[in-house]
């Protein structure tokens, strides 16, 4: 699946959160955004994963050249990963399975699905625990579980390090790396740290006052 | 203080023996307030449900009509319920003043208010990032507001719970809707007060001893579900 977005614009309130802003994904690798804050690098994030709609431009997704209708058939095929994951009041497995309980997969393809998430992330000893007692840094490692249950084609990742120690930001970079090599998901995350991104990326854009350069 | 001894003492017997009459009673007082109950959450949930998450014209409003219902007189609930099933009133051709049904009626608009209000209150408290979640993982807008109803399952539990222990220990709206006639719509605490005008203390004690016992397992449960629901996070 490829992505393109042409001319987005964005505004909250009379805020410009994005001007203009174009760019061709290509499928697979991973794409880091880096930026200052504020200058609209999670509101991308929100509109090509079609929670948000722009005010203007447009987002085309295709497959083998086909353009795809932004519908909820389509929205299921990609995940958001937030700073904060929220996660809910029962187990770290139960928490994994959502996605794939409201697409309706089998229970044992999801159980099976569930066990493979939680080995990638490192969590499986925690499979039974209340997922609201783990730290912020297994919490991410979860969200980050939890998305990739669902085998989503896109992966976009917001500040996924932002809020964790320095043994969970070295686990979640070892993550993403994985998926890197795996190739089946195209990854789009974004981040502050440079060095970070210089590990990561595929491709470096920079986002400055609401537009999208690379680096 | 002989006197108190010796009525505690034919209370526990009356207990013990399992007296046909306080046990017609207690049976009554159960089925009354359990069906209020249970109609005041099928109406109750879903209400309080959409008013903690649609968005809709006059939501304030309702919210703090809700809240002020919550503190109802119970007489005032029962001389609304009598003016409405009385033969003069609206709903008077339904033949249910004076009947176990008008108890319901009269327990089901005490019991509603906490319950919407509860519930409201159990999942405007959900953290939004739980529906982002949900969103974020494919949830359509229906699954979304399931998966807030979900988390909010404790809180949700509690009002029905607190709800019940209103209902239950209420005498003025269904003293006046259904006459505390014997055997038919006299229940625990409408026998209470009768008995005591009476002087039949140990009657009277027997049920209040009831009524306590239950009005622990309810608070007893209550506390058991809000322990269940608060995780001890690191």
């Amino acid at each position: 699946m490829k992505l393109l977005i042409s001319h987005i614009r964005k505004e909250y309130e009379g805020r410009t959160a994005l001007k203009d802003c174009s760019y061709a994904f290509a499928s697979g690798g991973v794409n880091v955004l880096m930026g200052p804050n504020g200058c609209g690098k999670s509101t991308l994030l929100r509109i090509c994963s079609l929670l948000e709609e722009p005010d203007g431009g447009e987002l085309i997704y295709s497959d083998n050249g086909s353009p795809l209708v932004p519908d909820m058939r389509l929205r299921r095929r990609m995940t958001l990963v937030l700073p904060r994951t929220g996660v809910f009041n029962t187990t770290v497995a139960k928490n994994i399975a959502y996605g794939l309980m409201i697409r309706n997969v089998p229970f044992a393809e999801r159980d099976a699905k569930v066990e493979q998430a939680l080995a990638f992330v490192g969590l499986a000893h925690k499979k039974m625990q209340n997922a609201l007692t783990l730290s912020s840094g297994e919490t991410q490692r979860l969200g980050i579980a939890r998305a990739l249950a669902i085998g989503p084609e896109i992966l976009f990742l917001d500040e996924p390090t932002a809020s964790v120690d320095e043994e969970n930001t070295g686990i979640i970079e070892a993550i993403i790396g994985a998926m890197k090599h795996d190739g089946r998901t195209m990854v789009i995350m974004t981040t502050h740290d440079r060095d970070q991104a210089g590990r990561l990326a595929d491709r470096l854009l920079i986002m400055s006052e609401g537009k999208i350069s690379e680096g | 203080m002989n006197a108190l001894l010796q009525s505690i003492y034919l209370a526990f017997d009356l207990i013990l023996h399992l007296d046909p009459v306080l046990f017609g009673i207690i049976l009554l007082s159960l089925k009354v307030s359990g069906l209020a109950l249970l109609i005041a959450t099928v109406f109750g949930l879903p209400i309080g449900a959409a008013l903690g998450l649609k968005q809709f014209p006059c939501r304030a409003l309702a919210i703090s009509v809700t809240n002020t219902l919550m503190g109802l007189p119970p007489v005032v609930v029962g001389l609304f319920v009598y003016l409405l099933l009385s033969r003069k009133g609206p709903l008077g051709f339904m033949g249910l003043l004076y009947s176990p049904g008008a108890m319901i009626v009269a327990q089901t608009v005490l019991a509603a208010p906490i319950v919407i209000a509860l519930c409201h209150s159990a999942i405007v408290n959900v953290d939004p990032v739980i529906r982002q979640a949900a969103r974020t993982l494919g949830a359509t807008p229906g699954q979304e507001m399931f998966a807030v109803i979900r988390e909010a399952r404790y809180g949700l539990l509690s009002a029905i719970i607190a709800a019940f222990g209103r209902v239950m220990a209420e005498v003025g709206a269904i003293l006046i809707v259904g006459g505390n006639i014997a055997g038919y719509t006299r229940v625990m605490t409408t026998a209470i007060a009768l008995e005591t005008d009476k002087g039949n203390f140990e009657l009277a004690l027997a049920l209040g001893i009831i009524l306590l016992l239950i009005s622990f397992a309810i608070n007893a449960a209550l506390h058991g579900v809000q322990k269940k629901g608060s995780v001890k996070t690191s």
